[in-house]
C-alpha cells in the first residue's frame, strides 16, 4: 500500500531526504530534471546516508566513499553493490511511496 | 635445411628461460627442441613458492609456462621424466623411464635441490625421509608442508637463511608455533652482518618466532614420524614437523657421470659452454663460471641470453662476465636490500653505518676507493635503487657519504625516466630492462597490460608494476592513446579550465544547473562534476553566484564534516589556536548538553566536537554562539600559530596576531583544494609553517618569509620561499594574492604543493611578487571581493537555506 510522505516541496530540487516508513528507511530523491526516485536509505558498502549524496538526472553518489547507483534500477555503477528501489509517485504535489519492494532488486 | 636437435635437460626457470631466448632469436626454425623435466608440471616461478606456503598465491598463479605453451611453440616436453644418463660419445640422453633421445646440442639446466645435512633418524625404515620432514624446494614440498602444518602444533625450521625465514613465515601463517634452528651465529649470513642479523632476530622474535642460534641438529627424533630434534650439545626440541632449508646443492651427478668437469658445479666458459664439450651448454644454478655458482635469478637471465645468442649464431661473440649480486627482499615483512660484501675486507675499506634498533632500521655500506663494494639496507630501503645501481656500475660516490643513506633536504631527487639508462632493470624478478620494454612498445604493444603480458615485467613479485606503467607511457611518448577527458576541468563538460571559465563569463552562467544546460554534454547534469563547478562559480562570481545547494557536497550543505556514521563534526573558529577560558567553558557546556561522543583537538589547533547528528547542528551552533571554523570544505581551513612574541623568549614576530589577521581576512573562501596556513614567530618553525599551503615565518625586524606549496599530509613537501616581506599587512596582501592566483588557475582538488610543482616557484614569484603579467592589482581586487562575499554559514541555523535542511530521517505512518 502506498504511503504518503508529504509534499514534494519538502525535498529541494537535486537533493534527497530520508524517511522512516515502518521498519524501512527510504531515501527519496527529487532530481533537477524533475524525476522522483526512492531507494534504500543506506549504502550497502559502509552504510553511508544516500539521501545526503550528490545526484544528477539518473544517479546518486554516496557521500562516504563515492559509490554510484542508478536511481531507477538500484544497480551499482562501477561497483559491486546494488540498492533496493521502491515504487514512488507524486499526486497533486504529494509524494507517495510503496514500502514493499515489489521490484525485488536483490540486496547484496 | 634439416633442423638440429636441441635437448634441454631441466625444465625449471633456467631451462625454460633459455628456450624462450632461443625462440626469440628465431631458434624455432633452427632447432627441434625437446625438454626433460623431473617434475610433472610446466615450469613455474620457484621464487614464488614462499607465497604459496603463506597462502598469498595459488599454485596456478606461479606457472611461467603452462603445458600448452610447449605445444604452441613446437617443443616436445617430457615432464616427470628425469634424465639419468648422458652419453656424449653417441650424443644421446636416456631417462629413468627408458626414453632415449639424440641431440646435436645439449643444454644442461638441472638446477639445484634442497641440501639436507646428514642427521641421524632422517629417514624412516623405508629409506625415504621420515614423515613430517620436508625440504622446501618444489610445489610438492609446499603441498606437503601445508597439509602437515594444519595438524601440527609446533614446527621446526632448520636453516636461518632466506629460505628458512620464508618457511618460518609460511608456517606462522598456518598457525604453528615456529622454532628456527640455525647453525651460524646470526641470521641470513649471506646477506647480513652480525649487527644486521641481530636486529632481524629481534624483529622476528617480536613476531613470535623462537630463534635458536648456533645449534647443530644431530638427530631427528621419532619412530614412525617426527617428534623432535636433538642437538649436538644434547639439548632437545619437541616438534611435530621439520622443514629443512639449509641451502641448496647443484644437481651435477649426470654431468659428472658423463665425464664433464665438475667442481662445485659444472664448469663453463664465457659462452656458458662446458669446458669439455663444444656441444654441451650449461646455465643456471648447476653452472660454475669463473669459480662462481649463483643461486639467484638475476644471473640466470644474463646466462640464458648469452647461451641463446651463441647457440643460434645471433651473436657468436656473446660472453657472460659474471654477475654482481644485489638483491631486494622482503623477509617476515622486513624490507631488505643487500649487495656485495657484508664486512670490509681491506684495511682501507670505508664503512658508513647507521643503526636504529627500536625501529628495526639498519644501513651499512662498504666503500672502496670511492666506489660501493657492499651494502645492507634493512627496514628502510628507500635508497636501494640508487645504491644497487652504483654498486652494479661501480660509479663514483658523492663525497658526502651521509647522502648515501638518507635523502637530505627537499625536493627529493628523482631519477627521471629520461635519465634512466637503457640497461637499467625495471623488473628484477623477470630481468626486464628499460630497453626491453622499449622494444616491446616499438613492436606495437602500447599499453602496460600488453607489455607486461609480452615481457612478464611486473608479473613476479609485482612491486614494479607502477614503474612498468610509467616506462611504457614514457616510450609511447606523444603517441600514447590519450584520453582527452584528462584535461577536462570536470568529467561532465568537455572543456579545460581556461576554456570553461571563458565560456561561463561570456554567457554569464551563474549557477551549476545553468552551466550544465548551456555547456554540458547534451545539456545533461553530472553528479560528480557538481561540486567542482560550484567551487569555480563562487570564485568567478562571489555574491552574484546562484547558490544551488544540490550542487554542493553534503559538508557544504550543512557546514560540517560528515563522519563514517553519517553524523557531523562541529569546529568553531579559533584563529591561531588561541582561545579564552570563557569560550572553553562554553564549548564544554555544549559538549555536555548534547552528549557529544568525542571532543578532539584538531591538527589545525582547534577543538572538534565529533559525532553530532545533523538535526542537532543548528542547536549546537546556537549554544556555541561562535563563528564557523570552516573545517569541512575545499576552502580556507585554518591558520596555526606559535606563541610568537608575547611570551616566547625566541619570538621575532607576533605570529598569533598575524594568524588572527589572516583568519579574519580569508576565512570561508572556497578554493580548488584545502588551504591550511600557519604563522611562525621565528625560524624554529614550531607551528610548522614551512610545510603548510601558505606559511609566514618571522625572521626579525618585522620581516616575514612567505612559504608556499608546503605539505605534510599524504605527501610531504617543504614549501618554497615565495618572497620575504616587511610588515604583517604585506604578508596578508601577498598571501592573498598568491591564494587568488591559485584559486583561478589550479585544477579542482589540486593542492598547492602539486600546483606549485606544476607551475614552478619561479613563475609564482614572477606573477605574485614581481607582477610580470600585470595582474597583481586584479588578483588583489578579486580576493577582496571574495572575502567580502563570505557569510558565516552557521547563521543558517535561524534561516535554513533549503527545506528540511537539517532534518533527521522523517518518520511516516506506514
Amino acid at each position: 500500500m502506498p504511503v504518503v510522505l508529504g509534499p514534494l516541496a519538502g525535498i529541494p530540487p537535486g537533493e534527497g531526504r530520508a524517511f522512516v516508513v515502518g521498519a524501512a528507511e527510504i531515501a527519496v530523491f527529487h532530481t533537477r530534471e524533475g524525476g522522483v526516485f526512492a531507494t534504500q536509505a543506506q549504502c550497502p558498502h559502509r552504510g553511508g546516508p544516500l539521501a545526503d549524496g550528490l545526484t544528477d538526472g539518473g544517479h546518486v553518489v554516496c557521500p562516504l566513499h563515492d559509490r554510484v547507483y542508478c536511481l531507477a534500477t538500484g544497480a551499482g555503477i562501477g561497483n559491486e553493490f546494488s540498492i533496493r528501489v521502491y515504487p514512488v509517485a507524486v499526486r497533486d504535489g504529494v509524494l507517495l511511496v510503496d514500502p514493499v519492494d515489489t521490484l525485488q532488486t536483490p540486496h547484496t | 635445411m634439416t633442423k638440429q636437435k636441441l635437448i634441454v635437460v631441466g625444465n625449471g626457470m633456467a631451462g625454460a628461460r633459455a628456450v624462450e631466448e632461443v625462440l626469440a632469436r628465431g631458434g624455432g626454425e633452427m632447432f627441434d627442441i625437446t625438454m626433460f623435466g623431473d617434475e610433472p608440471y610446466g615450469n613455474y616461478n620457484r621464487i614464488m613458492l614462499s607465497n604459496i606456503l603463506c597462502g598469498i598465491q595459488d599454485t596456478s598463479e606461479i606457472y611461467i609456462n603452462p603445458l600448452p605453451w610447449y605445444e604452441e611453440n613446437g617443443i616436445t616436453l617430457h615432464a616427470g621424466s628425469p634424465v639419468v644418463e648422458i652419453d656424449r660419445a653417441s650424443r644421446k640422453v636416456r631417462t629413468a623411464s627408458g626414453i632415449v633421445a639424440a641431440y646435436d646440442v645439449l643444454l644442461i639446466a638441472t638446477g639445484s635441490r634442497a641440501f639436507i645435512p646428514p642427521m641421524l633418524g632422517l629417514n624412516g625404515p623405508d629409506g625415504k625421509m621420515k614423515p613430517g620432514v620436508f625440504g622446501f624446494r618444489t610445489i610438492d614440498d609446499c603441498d606437503g608442508i601445508i597439509a602437515t602444518a594444519k595438524s601440527s602444533r609446533r614446527a621446526a625450521v632448520i636453516g636461518g637463511g632466506l629460505l628458512g625465514l620464508e618457511a618460518a613465515r609460511g608456517l606462522m601463517n598456518h598457525g604453528c608455533e615456529v622454532h628456527l634452528v640455525h647453525l651460524g651465529a646470526h641470521l641470513m649470513p649471506a646477506q647480513l652482518d652480525s649487527d644486521g642479523g641481530k636486529m632481524l632476530r629481534a624483529t622476528m622474535e617480536k613476531m613470535g618466532v623462537k630463534i635458536h642460534l648456533q645449534r647443530n641438529t644431530a638427530e631427528i627424533l621419532g619412530e614412525d614420524r617426527v617428534t623432535g630434534l636433538r642437538f649436538k650439545d644434547g639439548d632437545q626440541l619437541d616438534c611435530d614437523m621439520v622443514v629443512v632449508a639449509a641451502g641448496i646443492r647443484p644437481n651435477v651427478e649426470i654431468a659428472r657421470g658423463s665425464g664433464l668437469t665438475v667442481e662445485r658445479a659444472i664448469v663453463v666458459d664465457n659462452h656458458m659452454r662446458s669446458v669439455d664439450d663444444m656441444n654441451v651448454y650449461v646455465v643456471g644454478e648447476c653452472a660454475q663460471h669463473r669459480g662462481q655458482v649463483y643461486g639467484l635469478v638475476a644471473p640466470l637471465w644474463d646466462q640464458a641470453k648469452v647461451f641463446a645468442d651463441h647457440v643460434t649464431g645471433a651473436d657468436r661473440d656473446a660472453a657472460y662476465h659474471g654477475s654482481k649480486l644485489a638483491t631486494k627482499l622482503k623477509v617476515m615483512g622486513v624490507e631488505l636490500a643487500s649487495m656485495g660484501l657484508t664486512e670490509p675486507e681491506l684495511e682501507h675499506d670505508e664503512v658508513v653505518q647507521f643503526s636504529e634498533a627500536k625501529r628495526g632500521t639498519y644501513k651499512k655500506l662498504i666503500v672502496r676507493d670511492g666506489r660501493l663494494v657492499g651494502g645492507i639496507l634493512m627496514g628502510d630501503i628507500s635508497k636501494a635503487a640508487y645504491l644497487m645501481q652504483a654498486f652494479d656500475r661501480e660509479t663514483p660516490l658523492p663525497e658526502e657519504r651521509l647522502s648515501l643513506l638518507f635523502d637530505i633536504g627537499t625536493p627529493p631527487q628523482k631519477v627521471t625516466l629520461d635519465e634512466m639508462p637503457a640497461t637499467a632493470q625495471v623488473c628484477n624478478c623477470n630481468g626486464v630492462t628499460k630497453a626491453a620494454i622499449g622494444a616491446c612498445v616499438a613492436a606495437g604493444k602500447r599499453t602496460p597490460k600488453a607489455v607486461m603480458g609480452a615481457t612478464r615485467a611486473g608479473m613476479g613479485c609485482g612491486s614494479c608494476k607502477g614503474l612498468v606503467g610509467e616506462v611504457v607511457a614514457w616510450f609511447c611518448g606523444g603517441d600514447v592513446e590519450e584520453d582527452p577527458s584528462v584535461h577536462y576541468y570536470v568529467p561532465g563538460i568537455p572543456m579545460a579550465k581556461p576554456e570553461l571559465v571563458a565560456a561561463i563569463r561570456e554567457r554569464g552562467l551563474k549557477s551549476v544547473s545553468a552551466v550544465f544546460a548551456a555547456l554540458g554534454t547534451d545539456g545533461k547534469s553530472d553528479a560528480a562534476s557538481k561540486p567542482a563547478l560550484a567551487s569555480l562559480l563562487i570564485t568567478l562570481w562571489n555574491e552574484a553566484y546562484e547558490d544551488e545547494r544540490d550542487a554542493r557536497f553534503i559538508n557544504d550543505r550543512v557546514h560540517g564534516n560528515i563522519q563514517k556514521d553519517g553524523t557531523f563534526s562541529v569546529v568553531p573558529e579559533m584563529p591561531g589556536g588561541v582561545t579564552t577560558p570563557a569560550d572553553l567553558m562554553r564549548i564544554a557546556q555544549v559538549a555536555v548538553k548534547y552528549d557529544v561522543p568525542l571532543v578532539k583537538l584538531t591538527g589545525g589547533q582547534r577543538i572538534d566536537l565529533v559525532g553530532v547528528p545533523k538535526e542537532q547542528l543548528p542547536a549546537v551552533w546556537a549554544d556555541l554562539d561562535m563563528p564557523a571554523g570552516w573545517a569541512w570544505g575545499k576552502s580556507y581551513r585554518t591558520c596555526k600559530s606559535c606563541i610568537g612574541t608575547d611570551y616566547c623568549r625566541f619570538g621575532l614576530g607576533d605570529s598569533m596576531g598575524l594568524a588572527k589577521k589572516i583568519e579574519g581576512k580569508f576565512r570561508g573562501i572556497d578554493s580548488p583544494g584545502k588551504l591550511k596556513l600557519a604563522t611562525a614567530g621565528c625560524p624554529r618553525n614550531c607551528s610548522e609553517a614551512m610545510v603548510k599551503d601558505v606559511g609566514a615565518v618571522a625572521v626579525g625586524d618585522d620581516r616575514w618569509e612567505i612559504y608556499v606549496g608546503g605539505a605534510a599530509g599524504s605527501q610531504i613537501r617543504k614549501g618554497d620561499v615565495l618572497c620575504t616581506v616587511t610588515g604583517e599587512d604585506e604578508v596578508v596582501r601577498i598571501t592573498g594574492r598568491f591564494m587568488q592566483w591559485y584559486r583561478e588557475n589550479a585544477k579542482y582538488k589540486e593542492r598547492t604543493h602539486t600546483f606549485i610543482e606544476r607551475m614552478g616557484i619561479e613563475r609564482a614569484r614572477a606573477v605574485v611578487v614581481e607582477d610580470s603579467d600585470g595582474i597583481a592589482s586584479a588578483l588583489d581586487a578579486a580576493m577582496d571581493a571574495a572575502t567580502a562575499a563570505v557569510r558565516d554559514p552557521w547563521l543558517e541555523r535561524v534561516a535554513p537555506k533549503t527545506a528540511n535542511q537539517f532534518a533527521a530521517p522523517i518518520p511516516v505512518e506506514a
